[in-house]
């Protein structure tokens, strides 16, 4: 059964004969098993190649190139590769089919069809190397107005009466999202958190606790409680800037987590508190949270647990109640509200929920951001919007349809090295990024990992800066939901509408 | 601060416990006859475990949540009345006895420490809990024990003197349940006349054990995941310290347990849903 729905191979390896020197370079890189050597030259198998790029990169001879299979199905435009391959894998296991990284589907990007404004004559644009432009966020509940004593008549005597919520400062409106150690390695996970720490941003823990190693990061790092409760204790409570309930995520909206047994190594094993070898199966739902009121239950613990002195969020996917969805999140007692959207990653998870459930993060954080001005409610929160932020513009856009910070992934794991490979469940990452191989963690260096971080979001907060000059705005805290400095040029109106952004030309 | 700082011996600390911890503070959770709500009263345990007090009781509570919150070390809380949602959460160390029934999510990831209920208990009790006893004397409602977890030396161990309902130990991975089915009445023990648990036993479990204490068949009320066997001389040996621990806490004549036999539910595999997948390159 398995020869005659063989699924063609999507790449050719190709060995350059005359340059490989047969060192074998390739059989040691490459974790997939592509290479062998038969004693006269090294022989590829194509249908086991990933295009990861390791091998070509560490080939001493560069006799390697990988390129796109030529060999092809009989081609039909509904009926597409993917969907026969697709077909084939499921009738020939009878399994949920497993998918990491984010949708792969080629679905237009809202972002790519809106424009940034600048100022021309009647308003006068800001030099950004030589003015300064505050990029920096306070992240936490802010109170719905300020309140002052007013028993004196001198007004040197008039101080402050309203009691403000804890709150704390981060450099840009950037957080590296929750990839938790067991999706990514030790040394993703310390790379992450010390250019985090150095950056002055804030990085997730994801939901697979804390290692004791990494709580000395513990002012940059905001612990996420998720239905599975793993490696939640005092320790991991006390040792973070923020909290996070975690829902939902953009990938899996509504779908539980399910680590299996065998990546459980000793050290994942102390994260998440759970025996060696054993599943962390996440439940679907929290089982004490099935209502907004139960929901505010939890906040109202997690917030008591931690004597109140650190914000506590909560983390939801894009789906199409969003807006009412946050609306009650708010009411409910959470100091700062994460949106996921549908082209947010993950390590693994069903192929059909990844590339099949939620809405794009574009219309639902417009969505959101529009339903909290409503209810009056915007400026007590601060709105964190994440799923495919992949780079400065991405996270210009969002910030102007209404989030205050720009949560992403997929960007830092790919200028850790990371190239896209999409094969992350399988814990054989050959860059040492999503894999608990010690042999393969080893090979992500975690200075030139952080360094390279540190880079792409100083790059991003200059870009940032760079725009908002551009635009005349001083702070980025004044870009935040000015949906007038953004146009419209896609094929459907009805989008303009629902971002509140006027068309190109209007 | 409404701290009453005389110093009292409580009819029920002498029954369970050997005195020894001198420092006794008792708060009244409603003064004037008016309840206090979750989070001053909250505050002023914390602020009285800040004083070093190590028995703390708490009088007329009614309703009010996360009681014994993250609170850690060897520190007592009797609470007179009915402690509301979530107690004992994140706990990890302290002893917890209620004079009455308590609610929902109690126990909820708890890490260390003793809940005592001299009562029924609500939904979802010793939810996501690593390690600590739970001891309810009474019956108790739905998915009760849901993923409770071991690691190292946290071991959670949950016994229900009275009757479960449906998705008793749902996702468990970790830890015992015991169920004995007794009913407390007219200052008796005595069989429940209410059946011992409800449907969906164990769905998902992949970790620990639960024991029933029935002779009635449980096949038809596995589910997925779970099966039943006959509990073994092995298993007997392993629960019956806890058993006794928990007859000498309500007063229960251990004789009357053993006159039905137990049955012991366990995991199929450590791997229920590993077959579900299939990770074939698209």
């Amino acid at each position: 059964m398995a020869l005659t729905h063989e699924i063609i191979s999507h790449f050719q390896v190709n060995v350059n004969r005359e340059d490989c020197k047969k060192c074998k370079s390739c059989i040691k890189n490459c974790s997939f098993g592509v290479f062998s050597f038969n004693g006269k030259q090294i022989v590829a198998e194509h249908h086991k190649c990933v295009a990861c790029q390791r091998c070509v990169i560490m080939c001493p001879g560069k006799a390697i190139h990988i390129s796109q299979s030529e060999s092809c199905l009989p081609p039909h435009g509904n009926y597409t590769e993917k969907i026969r391959n697709i077909i084939w894998a499921q009738s020939g296991t009878g399994g949920v089919l497993i998918s990491a990284t984010g949708n792969d589907r080629p679905i237009r990007s809202i972002f790519d069809d809106l424009l940034l404004d600048s100022c021309q004559v009647t308003n006068p644009s800001i030099d950004p190397i030589r003015e300064i432009i505050e990029t920096k966020i306070f992240f936490g509940r802010k109170p719905k107005k300020l309140d002052f004593t007013t028993a004196s008549n001198d007004v040197n005597e008039v101080s402050l009466k309203t009691n403000n919520s804890v709150n704390f400062e981060i450099e840009m409106p950037i957080m590296i999202g929750h990839m938790s150690l067991g999706s990514i390695s030790y040394n993703a996970c310390q790379a992450i958190y010390q250019a985090a720490k150095e950056l002055n941003i804030v990085a997730g823990s994801g939901e697979g606790g804390l290692h004791p190693d990494f709580y000395e990061y513990a002012p940059n790092i905001i612990t996420e409680v998720a239905s599975g409760r793993f490696g939640v204790d005092l320790n991991y409570l006390n040792n973070a800037v923020a909290i996070e309930i975690k829902i939902g995520q953009g990938a899996k909206p509504g779908h539980g987590g399910h680590l299996p047994g065998e990546k459980v190594s000793s050290l994942i094993s102390q994260t998440r508190m759970i025996p060696e070898g054993s599943d962390a199966l996440s439940p679907y739902p929290h089982h004490d949270i099935y209502s907004i009121e139960d929901l505010a239950q939890l906040i109202a613990a997690l917030k008591e647990a931690t004597r109140y002195k650190i914000p506590v969020g909560v983390k939801i996917a894009a789906v199409h109640n969003s807006a009412p969805i946050a609306v009650g999140i708010v009411r409910s007692g959470a100091d700062f509200l994460t949106l996921d959207g549908f082209r947010g990653g993950t390590g693994a998870a069903p192929r059909i929920i990844r590339d099949h459930a939620g809405i794009p993060i574009e219309l639902a954080i417009a969505a959101v951001d529009k339903s909290l001005r409503e209810e009056n409610l915007r400026e007590q929160i601060t709105l964190i919007a994440g799923g495919s932020i992949r780079y400065s513009a991405d996270l210009i856009k969002v910030i102007a349809l209404g989030a205050d910070v720009a949560m992403c992934c997929m960007p830092v794991l790919i200028a850790m090295g990371c190239r896209v490979c999409q094969q992350c469940f399988r814990g054989l990452c050959p860059w040492g990024i999503a894999t608990q191989d010690e042999i393969l963690v080893k090979r992500l260096d975690i200075t030139i990992a952080k360094n390279r971080i540190i880079n792409l979001f100083h790059s991003w907060n200059e870009e940032l800066k760079d725009v908002l000059g551009a635009m005349g705005i001083d702070s980025v805290e004044s870009l935040r939901s000015n949906r007038d400095r953004l146009r419209y040029i896609g094929p459907n109106p009805r989008i303009a509408e629902i971002l509140e952004v006027k068309h190109a030309g209007e | 601060m409404q701290v009453n700082k005389r110093m009292i011996v409580n009819e029920t600390k002498e029954k369970i416990f050997e005195i020894g911890l001198e420092e006794i503070i008792e708060i009244n959770a409603a003064p004037n006859g008016k309840s206090i709500d979750s989070r001053e009263l909250n505050f002023m345990i914390h602020e009285a475990v800040n004083a070093n007090y190590k028995s703390i009781i708490l009088n007329n509570v009614c309703g009010q949540r996360f009681i014994g919150a993250a609170l850690k070390g060897d520190i007592e809380i009797i609470i007179n009345g009915i402690p509301g949602n979530d107690l004992g959460i994140f706990m990890d160390g302290p002893k917890v006895i209620v004079n009455g029934n308590c609610e929902d999510q109690s126990g909820n990831t708890m890490n260390h420490g003793t809940i005592i209920i001299n009562g029924d208990g609500g939904d979802v009790i010793g939810l996501s809990s690593r390690g600590g006893k739970i001891f309810i004397k009474g019956d108790v409602g739905y998915r009760v024990g849901i993923h409770m977890k071991e690691y190292e030396d946290k071991f959670p161990l949950l016994i229900i003197g009275g009757t479960i309902n449906d998705f008793l130990g749902e996702y468990m991975a970790g830890g015992l349940i015991i169920v004995l089915g007794l009913k407390y009445e007219n200052g008796n023990f005595q069989e429940s006349d209410q059946p011992i648990c409800g449907n969906e036993l164990g769905a998902g479990i992949h970790g620990g054990k639960i024991f029933l204490r029935t002779d009635l068949s449980l096949e038809d009320k596995l589910g997925i995941g779970a099966n039943v066997f006959d509990i073994t001389e092995e298993e007997i040996a392993e629960i019956s310290p806890f058993i006794d621990e928990f007859c000498k806490i309500f007063g229960i004549p251990s004789d009357i347990i053993w006159k039905k036999p137990f049955q012991t539910i366990k995991p199929i595999s450590k791997r229920p849903f590993g077959g579900n997948y299939c990770s074939q390159i698209i």
